[in-house]
């Protein structure tokens, strides 16, 4: 084995090799490395963050959802309360209505039957009249004796 | 002894397989192989250039347009491979280097996967390569460049300029120094102890780093040639289990020689 120009060949390939690796081979393929990294570790910081969200949407959704079952509860409950006391209302007003109804029919066949009673005890005297007229009229003056009828009509 | 008497007997087969096509300039002109024997220092092992050199920019083509083409969003099977690579290289480089140093992971991808393609050389069948130089007029070729010493030497003194250079740089030449005096016995007498010490295990580091490399690789190709030498139908028993044992040594070898890299280097930025 004997030692030549081999070995300066060699050192110098050596050299140039590693200066082209470390400027041209290296770099792009490191900083592909380094950038995936960080890539990776940003989405699962995004995923972890992710998932904690939306076990707080869930958690938000669970409230309101139990909120709009008070709040319907609430108004349904209402609405029966309405329903009965429109119910109520209704109701005494047609009572109120029949009774004022009823009232004026009284009234009416009452003021019917006075008028006609008032007739017929007219109707009474004018033939009461008609009749001591035709008495009368065979014996005494008219006029002389209207006070007496008036007085028995007033007296029916 | 030329080529065509080498392969006749097991040594000379094993020799053709073990000698580097060389290269050097002889009288002004390029000159080959056997040419060269006296070239001295100024000889190129062509072989090894040629296949660590195609192999490092095979594997810098790649990531290169795969890096051009990385996305951050959903990437392809094959940007996922290679960040799976890069993380690893990028989960080592954290692990044991506590500085900030942008030049320290490329520098470990780099010597992980060129090594780890180098040593993945040594799966391709001995004689496939060789055979088929030889119809083009190439008498030797050697096909794993780490299985050459200069190549392993000329990584691993690479390494050991960046150590010497960190050291200084984030120490000061005077902590580097003092790091080299003032330990392990922090006493003026012991200065050149220390000094001996110091500079036998600074001088270890790149040293151990490329023998191990190419020892490695060295013996396991070795052996292949050894079993390459055996009757045809029995090679397949055992180069088999060899080889599955072997891409072991490969994935390891480059593995240790990147780790290593980083300790040292971590070591070296470190103030103690």
């Amino acid at each position: 084995m004997n030692i030549n120009a081999t070995l300066l060949g060699q050192a110098i390939a050596f050299a140039m090799f590693v200066w082209f690796c470390m400027k041209f081979v290296w770099p792009p393929l490191i900083s592909a490395i380094e950038d995936r990294q960080k890539k990776i570790n940003n989405g699962l910081t995004q995923a972890e963050r992710a998932g904690k969200d939306l076990e707080l949407a869930k958690a938000k959704v669970a409230e309101k959802l139990k909120e709009a079952k008070v709040q319907a509860a609430e108004i349904i409950d209402q609405a029966n309360k309405r329903r009965a006391q429109i119910v109520e209302k209704a109701k005494t007003e047609g009572e109120l209505e029949r009774d004022k109804v009823i009232a004026q029919g009284v009234a009416e066949v009452e003021a019917e039957r006075r008028r006609a009673r008032e007739e017929l005890c007219q109707q009474v005297a004018v033939l009461a009249i008609a009749g001591a007229e035709k008495i009368i009229k065979r014996s005494i003056d008219k006029q002389a004796n209207s006070d007496i009828i008036d007085k028995l009509v007033a007296e029916l | 002894m030329t080529a065509k008497d080498e392969v006749l007997t097991s040594s000379g087969y094993i020799q053709h397989h073990l000698t580097n096509a060389q290269m050097c300039t002889v009288d002004g002109s390029f000159a080959f192989n056997h040419a060269c024997t006296d070239a001295g220092f100024w000889t190129w092992h062509i072989d090894s250039l040629l296949f660590s050199v195609g192999l490092g920019v095979l594997f810098l083509f790649c990531f290169y347009r795969i890096g051009q083409k990385a996305t951050s969003g959903v990437p392809g099977k094959l940007q996922c491979a290679t960040e799976m690579l890069l993380e690893f290289v990028n989960g080592a480089v954290k692990d044991s280097f506590h500085g900030r140093n942008p030049v320290i992971a490329p520098l470990a991808l780099t010597i992980f996967v060129w090594i780890l393609l180098m040593n993945t050389m040594d799966l391709i069948p001995v004689d496939f390569i060789p055979e088929a130089a030889k119809h083009f007029g190439i008498p030797y070729l050697k096909v794993v460049p780490t299985t050459d010493m200069n190549v392993t030497f000329g990584l691993s003194l690479s390494v050991f300029v960046l150590i010497v250079f960190y050291s200084i740089k984030v120490k000061g030449f005077k902590g580097f120094v003092k790091e080299l005096t003032l330990q392990p016995f922090n006493h003026w007498a012991f200065i050149p102890v220390n000094f001996v010490l110091e500079t036998i295990s600074l001088i270890a580091k790149p040293i151990s780093l490329s023998l191990r490399l190419f020892g490695n690789l060295y013996a396991g190709e070795l052996i292949f040639i050894l079993i390459a030498l055996l009757p045809w139908w029995t090679q397949a028993a055992l180069s088999v289990p060899w080889a599955i044992f072997h891409i072991l040594v490969i994935v390891l070898q480059a593995f240790i020689f990147m780790m290593l890299t980083i300790v040292y280097l971590s070591m070296a930025h470190e103030d103690h």
